[in-house]
């Protein structure tokens, strides 16, 4: 009988606690996937956040160690330089990443850190209970926008991949969803690739994941999916955002 | 003897990179920049070692702790508004038992207050200064000499206890420059923790956290804090006494503010005057047990801090309702002159009645 799948070697054995139909539990088991491929589970060190991925240390099979609110850049930064052999990711939702963690996020960028930040954007605070995200659709309802955000008091959802693109240091910026087997697929293609940005000594590499909330989007995990692709997807465009490491495409 | 003529700030970048600090961050504020300034300098091109200057006080801090995550020696310095900042990182590495030194160049307050030397951190450095139950070792120099000194001990303490570890300073120690002497020299190899991650290579993953949703594993975590707390008592604390023997009145004073006062307690003496000096240099644990030692002897004691009476607290919870308990303080980063405190020492001899006491 020929092998088409088993759980990658950096996967520990353990049920995850996430919600059937979220999202983090396919990125987590797509960078076991490439931490494994890529022969690196001896070397890579993982900065989780607080929120639903706080946990994150109980699946990944390497060094973790969790980081303050939006710190993560600023943590990795410390262990990459500290011992620059290692191979050091973090890991971070919209709140973490794109709203207390900004000043964080952009600076570590900007000094082409040579880490890789895998940006878990599903628009809600999903630990907490739901609330407005930076990333929050415009109109959408949260439990703190109970009448849909208003961008006239709320502001824009922010594209943060957008803006850290715009630093000198950023090397890799792609965006992709983890809403389709084929958006898997390709996902784990650019994982790989802001991985590979890192070991190759470029600089600093970020990977904006959409990723399905059906407990607090209030949706089926089906209706999650289409709602990635038919509404998400239409304000944050799938796609290489920035790539200047010479190397080839993750398609 | 090879004495150099350097700032307090100077002084602390020298002796952090002889103890073997292969990591420092920080983030411009006066009174302290010359530390950031020397480390610029003199550590970001040793071979091993990594100098950042961060977008925040914050991200200095986070970094500090991603440093000693991977095992190296990791110090950050600020002044008073910086180390609030700061204080959310410090709480994280207490949780995770992670050793650090913090330096803290205090200035007046509170919010942006003044670039001038006060000592109104005192609360913030010897309360934990952060959320949650823990505390951090917290040396108090009062000379460039001890601000050297001290940084190496800081280094060893945070190691050995595995916590972060406060030198409280102020602006005055941290600008003022004296001769300094320099033991040690550089490290050949730096040291590394053990247990530090560097990726699970030949062992199993480890992970360093403090989340848990079991309440009574969080518990067990604040017991063992609390158990190390008490060792770090018992062991490590430190205070200076000077001409207490015979004192009539022993003014309690600490870091800069000691230096003031032995100033005024020497002409106190030449007056005929029996008024000795208990300086705290560990400011947590405060040495209570050698002030109650003290009482013995004497009733009489003046509190003076650059601020309206922090550290007093400790003295209060130190001795017996049978001692005589005055305090002067000077808020705001104005700085007490000898003469001043003289003054104060002369009127609480009188009004106590000490001159009459043989």
């Amino acid at each position: 009988m020929k092998v088409v799948y088993r759980r990658p070697k950096s996967l520990k054995k353990r049920a995850y606690h996430y919600c059937p139909g979220c999202g983090h539990s396919i990125v987590h088991r797509l960078i076991c996937e490439v931490i494994d491929e890529m022969n690196i589970q001896d070397r890579t060190i993982g900065v989780p956040p607080p929120g639903c991925s706080v946990f994150a240390y109980h699946y990944f099979d390497v060094d973790m160690v969790e980081s303050a609110h939006g710190r993560g850049a600023a943590v990795a930064t410390g262990i990459k330089r500290a011992y620059p052999e290692a191979i050091v990711f973090t890991y971070q939702g919209d709140g973490d990443l794109a709203a207390i963690g900004t000043a964080e996020t952009i600076h570590a960028a900007n000094r082409g850190e040579r880490l890789t930040a895998i940006f878990i954007n599903n628009a809600v605070y999903g630990m907490t209970g739901g609330q407005m995200a930076p990333t929050t659709l415009n109109e959408m309802v949260t439990t703190t926008t109970p009448y849909g955000r208003d961008i006239k008091l709320e502001g824009y959802p922010i594209k943060i991949s957008e803006m850290v693109a715009l630093t000198k240091g950023a090397i890799y910026i792609e965006r992709t969803a983890v809403n389709s087997p084929a958006h898997i697929q390709k996902t784990k293609r650019v994982i790989r690739k802001a991985f590979q940005a890192q070991i190759d000594d470029l600089g600093f590499a970020l990977v904006e994941i959409l990723s399905p909330c059906p407990t607090n989007w209030k949706m089926t995990p089906i209706e999650s999916w289409r709602w990635v692709d038919n509404v998400m997807a239409k304000e944050y465009p799938l796609g290489v955002i920035k790539d200047s490491t010479g190397t080839k495409s993750a398609d | 003897m090879n004495k150099r003529l350097m700032s307090g700030n100077a002084a602390i970048g020298e002796a952090a990179i002889r103890a073997g600090c292969a990591f420092y961050s920080g983030y411009p504020i006066t009174p302290q920049n010359e530390l950031t300034e020397y480390m610029a300098q003199n550590l970001s091109r040793r071979k091993g070692c990594t100098f950042i200057q961060a977008e925040s006080e914050i991200s200095a801090i986070n970094m500090v702790y991603g440093a000693s995550v991977a095992g190296v020696r990791a110090m950050t310095s600020s002044s008073s508004p910086g180390i609030s900042l700061k204080q959310e990182g410090i709480s994280y590495l207490a949780a995770c038992e992670l050793p650090a030194v913090i330096v803290n160049m205090s200035r007046g307050g509170p919010g942006l207050g003044s670039i001038s030397a006060a000592q109104s951190d005192y609360f913030q450095a010897t309360r934990g200064g952060g959320h949650g139950d823990y505390r951090t070792i917290v040396l108090a120099p009062s000379s460039v000499q001890e601000l050297a000194d001290f940084t190496g001990r800081a280094f060893e303490l945070a190691d050995k206890y595995l916590t972060p570890v406060i030198i409280l300073g102020d602006g005055m120690l941290g600008q003022m420059m004296e001769p300094v002497e320099f033991t040690g020299s550089y490290p050949e190899v730096l040291p590394v923790r053990s247990r530090a991650l560097r990726g699970a290579k030949g062992r199993a993953s480890r992970i360093v956290k403090t989340f848990t949703s079991n309440p009574a594993e969080l518990e067990e975590l604040n017991w063992s804090l609390y158990r190390r707390y008490q060792l770090i008592k018992k062991d490590e604390t430190t205070c200076e006494t000077y001409m207490t023997d015979d004192a009539k009145l022993i003014v309690v004073a600490f870091g800069i503010g000691a230096r003031i006062a032995k100033g005024a307690i020497k002409n106190a003496r030449a007056a005929g005057k029996k008024v000795g000096l208990f300086r705290p240099i560990t400011l947590w644990p405060f040495p209570t047990e050698k002030l109650q030692e003290l009482e013995k002897t004497c009733h009489n004691f003046l509190d003076f801090e650059l601020n309206m009476g922090q550290m007093l607290e400790d003295v209060q919870l130190s001795l017996s309702d049978k001692a005589s308990i005055s305090f002067y303080g000077r808020p705001g980063g104005v700085t007490a002159l000898p003469d001043e405190i003289l003054r104060v020492i002369t009127r609480i001899y009188h009004q106590n009645g000490l001159d009459k006491i043989k």
